[in-house]
């Protein structure tokens, strides 16, 4: 692509938008007749509600409506039953006296202010009849059983007792405990009925046509018959990949009382009613050479679902393809407990995976006294070893020799313990991730009036990595059209179809959309301005075309220059309009395609506070050609410090008498602040495109930072002390 | 949120009359934590008192002491002069608590009747004995990470949260109380109470009385001072152990006069006595410091998940004592 040389070319096409308020979010919506709902959630785990006394709620002030099991099913689809069971709609609400977990919403209190919905929310009574519940991990684990959900499988590969016979053996067991998304915007949605039958739902969320298919199953409706918005997100970290209860609770809300329905969900109930990243038990044996060869590798792993429906993911999917092991045997159960549903968070699965696995890669190079660097590179598998693909591209080796400079890591091993400052112990870790370069279907549209102005739309989402910027950049470094005059629209079911924003798939997938529509949408000009007898267009490629201002030309052909006011007046068109249905990635039954990086970390570890620093942090990223170099670095660092929240701070804890979660809050929850983060977190890309994922060689890196990140922290800390540790986070009363 | 009357007195004798008035009166003044409070349910006054426009803002010294003025903002006595020189256990731990914007909100006099962060306190969904006396402690066989090991009772295991007021006891404080009968002085090591059987009392202060400030005694800890919080992340979050530590040495390099004050441990700030009369007349070295904190700790009661507590204790008690030499 050619190089744009405006000096902020890189900046947030949005941010002077998000950061006066001009931004709006799905909350701060308002609507005439707009009425705002409030949630109670139940305060047992699990039974069933004996009696709900709704009347001094009812009879407070500005109260239009109370709902329960007992009055708000009416509306569903659900009623027949099967569907229920067969659909991915989560959690039935207002449906049934049972309560699945301690937190589920048992009643709507609705009324003309928010205020008063809060008050009168704090009048209802219920009663429930509890039942026993499961809510503990590591006593229950002999009730885990394999996942149902198909693609996380369980693969072996050769001999799966090789590394038992091998001459070194690592056999450890590592937890990792629930983590809660906790994006700054809190989830919210306003359902407004427009008929009888058309539902249009502001949804903080970032997947609005799969939110919007299941709205329309779950309401037996058409999916014209629903539009989802979601313009403006404040974060998600895949919290908003899926609709839960309180769109549900707006939308039979909306349809009862026939008005608006605003329900913004509260932080605690962030903890409960919006997913989470489920807590991981994980077993590896690895069997080595002396000289660190991997030659067998087990992984066993736990991940909690719930009780009423299934969640997995792929824990074990990284130690499947990362290192070059002949033999290996995976293996992948869920648990259910009585809590609510996990949803993908960040980098799911490889997250934890990567924390079990680069820890035991730690205690391999340990016991070998072996730089890990080196364990890394000799164990570098030089083709996928999950399916026997060679990589589409891989610079592994590149992030490891990028990171040893980068962070002046000095070759050799160090001795735990050995590094004293004062009161500090100081020392060095690393580790390194993968995950998957996903391309997915996704189609663009592309429409340029006769004044140049282009405007780009897909029903893509921005949950914060800067796709609108990203987008714009790649439109205008295809067309040449000045950012300026390029407008992107997304967050709305109506464009054209895009996958949700998960997976690292955006850049990819919408990406190439863009692309190829822009791409379509010269090649269609050249084809119109060559048929009004320009003879400079004949044979022009779309790569020679430019544009200034309202006018095209071909560059070398003085003559060529023409309004573009001309040239759809010549087709009788007001504007040229583009459709571009992009594919998924051609060759992915030839190549593997995933991104890589390697991480370094430096920890200071105080003897006798047991105070954890991180006072280095470099990661080096491949995730191929980087297309906006200032957005992609804010995604790795972002992704460095959720590493380090996971190493060290966040915790869901549980209070298993009562089956509830405890600080549920962010004064119980602790999300790193600056004071926790390394001043300058040192990011960097590889930058070589990749050949065959898509023509911008571009591979994805929404998640990819965060893999590993929170084992390099852990190996730091045992290099510093000496100690080892297979449960995160790393708070100060584990290391005294 | 409950309704409530919204009161705003100009003078002492106003607002106390006003609360004596009104069943269910409350004074309410930066707000950080009432209304937190008033959101969940857990407090529901029926008459708000705000006490801003009273004149108790000032912060002055003389020989005999420090006085703050129960409306001084905690960024404000943070980073007054004297107390930074003279007074530094205030500044420091005031430093360490809450957020700048919350210290601009923040007074003193709220700081010391703010109310427990105990979990089960905060969500209303589970026993406190505190919030609803006779309601059962959840803490106490549940998650209890953050509970006292010392001074606990069967009713309640929670602590008191401040940073200010840990360095308060530490340094002899008084707190100054009016009410219709005048004023009187509470020693700062009688104001908090423990919880015994009556856990939903935080202090000895009744019905109606009016923190108007603190007193702070002239102190000879100028040179040898420390406060030292450990967390569960670097900034913006309270402490899993605090502690203040103050001495002075003699001409000949002996320490006297040691102070050693505890937080997160206990229902109050919680005073090491043993440990301070051990470091009478002997030097200021690691050593001795062990020992001291070793000798803090001794009557610790942990519970299941908070044992780390008496460690953690014990070594912040060594490490503030190093932080002075
Ligand atoms: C997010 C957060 C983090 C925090 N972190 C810390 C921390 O790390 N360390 C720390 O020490 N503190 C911390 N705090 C607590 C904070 O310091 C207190 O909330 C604050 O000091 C209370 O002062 P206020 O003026 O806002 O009190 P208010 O909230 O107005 O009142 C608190 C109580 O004091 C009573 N009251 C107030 N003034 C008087 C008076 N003059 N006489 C009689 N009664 C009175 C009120 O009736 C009320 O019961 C934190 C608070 C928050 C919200």
């Amino acid at each position: 692509m050619k190089n744009n040389t405006l000096a902020n070319k890189d900046n947030r096409v949005d941010g002077v938008a998000k950061v006066t308020g001009a931004a709006k979010y799905t909350a701060e919506y308002q609507f005439p007749n707009l009425v705002h709902g409030v949630l109670v959630g139940s305060t047992i785990a699990k039974g069933k509600i004996k009696s709900i006394d709704t009347k001094a709620a009812e009879k407070s002030a500005g109260v239009v409506a109370v709902i329960t099991h007992k009055n708000g099913d009416k509306i569903y689809g659900l009623k027949k039953a099967k569907r229920a069971q067969t659909l991915d709609l989560g959690l039935r609400i207002f449906h049934a006296k049972d309560i699945h977990f301690s937190g589920q919403p048992v009643a709507l209190v609705v009324a003309e202010r928010l205020e008063q919905a809060q008050h009168a929310a704090s009048l209802i009574q219920v009663k429930y009849e509890t039942e026993p519940h499961t809510t503990e991990f590591s006593a229950n684990m002999a009730s885990a059983r394999p996942t149902t959900i198909p693609w996380v499988s369980d693969l072996k590969r050769g001999d799966d007792g090789a590394w038992e016979k091998a001459p070194v053996k690592i056999v450890q067991e590592y937890t990792t405990p629930v983590e809660v998304h906790n994006p700054m915007e809190m989830h919210a949605t306003i359902a407004i009925w427009e008929s009888d039958d058309k539902l249009t739902v502001y949804d903080k969320n970032h997947a609005v046509q799969d939110v919007r298919d299941t709205i329309a199953k779950a309401l037996d409706l058409k999916k014209d018959q629903i539009q989802v918005n979601s313009e403006f997100i404040g974060g998600g970290f895949g919290s908003g990949l899926r609709v839960w209860p309180h769109t549900f609770a707006a939308i039979i809300a909306a349809k009862i009382l026939k008005k608006p329905v605003k329900i913004a969900v509260t932080r605690p109930q962030m903890f409960t009613m919006t997913g989470y990243r489920p807590a991981t038990w994980q077993k590896m044996s690895l069997g080595a050479t002396e000289d660190g060869k991997l030659v067998g590798i087990r992984h066993e792993a736990i991940g909690q679902t719930s009780e009423y429906e299934e969640f997995a993911e792929g824990v074990t999917g990284i130690t499947k393809m990362l290192y070059a092991c002949p033999n290996l045997l995976t293996k992948y159960q869920v648990l259910p407990l009585t809590v609510s549903t996990p949803i993908w968070m960040r980098a799911p699965g490889e997250t934890p995976g990567s924390f079990a696995l680069e820890t035991a890669m730690d205690e391999l190079a340990h016991a070998l006294k072996m730089d890990p660097v080196q364990l890394r590179k000799v164990n570098y598998a030089d083709k996928n070893p999950e399916d026997g693909k060679p990589w589409s591209s891989n610079h592994l080796m590149e992030c490891l020799q990028g990171g040893v400079k980068q962070f002046n890591w000095k070759p050799g091993y160090v001795e735990p313990g050995s590094v004293q400052k004062g009161d500090w112990y100081v020392g060095r870790g690393m580790a390194v991730g993968s995950w998957a370069a996903w391309r997915a279907p996704a189609t663009a549209l592309a429409r340029l009036d006769s004044e140049g102005n282009l405007l780009l739309q897909s029903a893509t989402s921005d949950m914060g990595p800067g796709t609108v910027t990203t987008m714009v950049k790649i439109a205008s470094e295809v067309t040449g059209i000045v950012p300026s005059k390029i407008k992107f629209e997304l967050g709305k079911s109506n464009l054209p179809p895009s996958p949700g924003q998960g997976g690292s798939v955006t850049v990819a997938s919408v990406g190439s959309a863009v692309y190829e529509a822009c791409e379509e949408l010269k090649q269609k000009l050249i084809t119109i301005a060559a048929g009004m007898d320009k003879n400079s267009y004949k044979e022009a490629k779309p790569d020679e075309l430019f544009f200034v201002n309202n006018k095209i030309a071909i560059r070398n052909r003085p003559d060529s220059l023409i309004k573009l006011a001309e040239v759809f007046d010549h087709e009788k068109i007001k504007e040229v309009e583009v459709v571009k249905a992009s594919k998924s990635a051609e060759g992915s039954d030839k190549y593997a395609f995933f991104t890589f990086a390697a991480h370094f970390a430096e920890v200071q570890v105080h003897r006798l506070t047991g105070v954890v620093r991180v006072t280095r942090f470099t990661s080096v990223v491949d995730a191929g050609k980087i297309i906006n170099p200032k957005t992609a670095t804010s995604q790795i660092s972002g992704a460095v410090v959720m590493g380090i929240g996971m190493a060290l701070t966040e915790e869901l804890h549980f209070d298993h008498a009562h089956g509830r979660p405890v600080g549920a809050d962010f004064a119980g929850y602790h999300i790193p602040v600056n004071l926790d983060i390394p001043a300058d977190i040192q990011v960097v890309f590889i930058n070589q495109p990749d050949p065959y994922l898509n023509k911008m060689g571009a591979k994805g890196l929404g998640e990819i930072g965060l893999i590993g990140a929170a084992a390099a922290i852990g190996n730091a800390v045992f290099n510093a002390t000496g100690k080892r540790f297979r449960s995160v986070p790393l708070t100060p009363d584990k290391l005294l | 949120m409950q309704l409530f009357q919204y009161h705003r007195p100009t003078d002492i004798k106003e607002a106390l009359s006003l609360f004596q008035k009104n069943e269910g009166a409350q004074y309410i003044a930066g707000a950080t934590n009432l209304l937190d409070l008033m959101k969940k349910n857990i407090t529901t006054p029926a008459h708000l008192i705000d006490i801003n426009r009273l004149p108790l803002r000032n912060i002055t010294s003389d020989a005999a002491g420090l006085t703050i003025g129960a409306l001084a903002l905690n960024s404000d006595v943070a980073e007054h002069e004297t107390v930074v020189s003279e007074y530094q256990l205030i500044s420091q731990a005031l430093l360490q608590g809450a957020s700048p914007q919350l210290r601009n909100m923040a007074t003193v006099g709220g700081n010391l009747l703010q109310r427990t962060r105990c979990p089960y306190f905060y969500d209303t969904a589970f026993p406190c004995n505190k919030r609803t006396p006779n309601s059962g402690c959840g803490a106490k066989d549940g998650m209890n990470r953050g509970a006292a090991i010392f001074g606990a009772s069967e009713a309640c295991v929670a602590t008191h949260p401040s940073d200010l007021c840990v360095a308060l006891a530490a340094l002899d404080a008084q707190v100054i109380v009016q009410s219709g009968k005048g004023e009187r002085r509470i020693a700062f090591s009688d104001f908090h109470r423990l919880p015994g059987d009556t856990p939903e009392q935080d202090t000895v202060l009744q019905r109606g009385e009016l923190i108007t400030g603190v007193f702070v005694p002239a102190n000879p800890f100028q040179r040898f001072a420390h406060y030292l919080k450990i967390r569960d992340r670097a900034s913006y979050a309270f402490a899993l152990v605090s502690v203040a530590v103050a001495y002075r040495v003699d001409n000949n390099e002996v320490i006297q006069d040691a102070r050693i004050a505890l937080g997160g441990v206990a229902h109050k700030p919680w005073r090491a006595s043993e440990a301070e009369a051990f470091l009478k007349g002997k030097n200021n070295t690691e050593a001795v410091f062990r020992q001291a904190a070793a000798l803090a700790l001794i009557s610790a009661k942990p519970l299941k998940h908070n044992a780390f507590k008496v460690k953690m204790a014990e070594n912040a008690i060594i490490h503030a004592l190093n932080n002075t030499i």
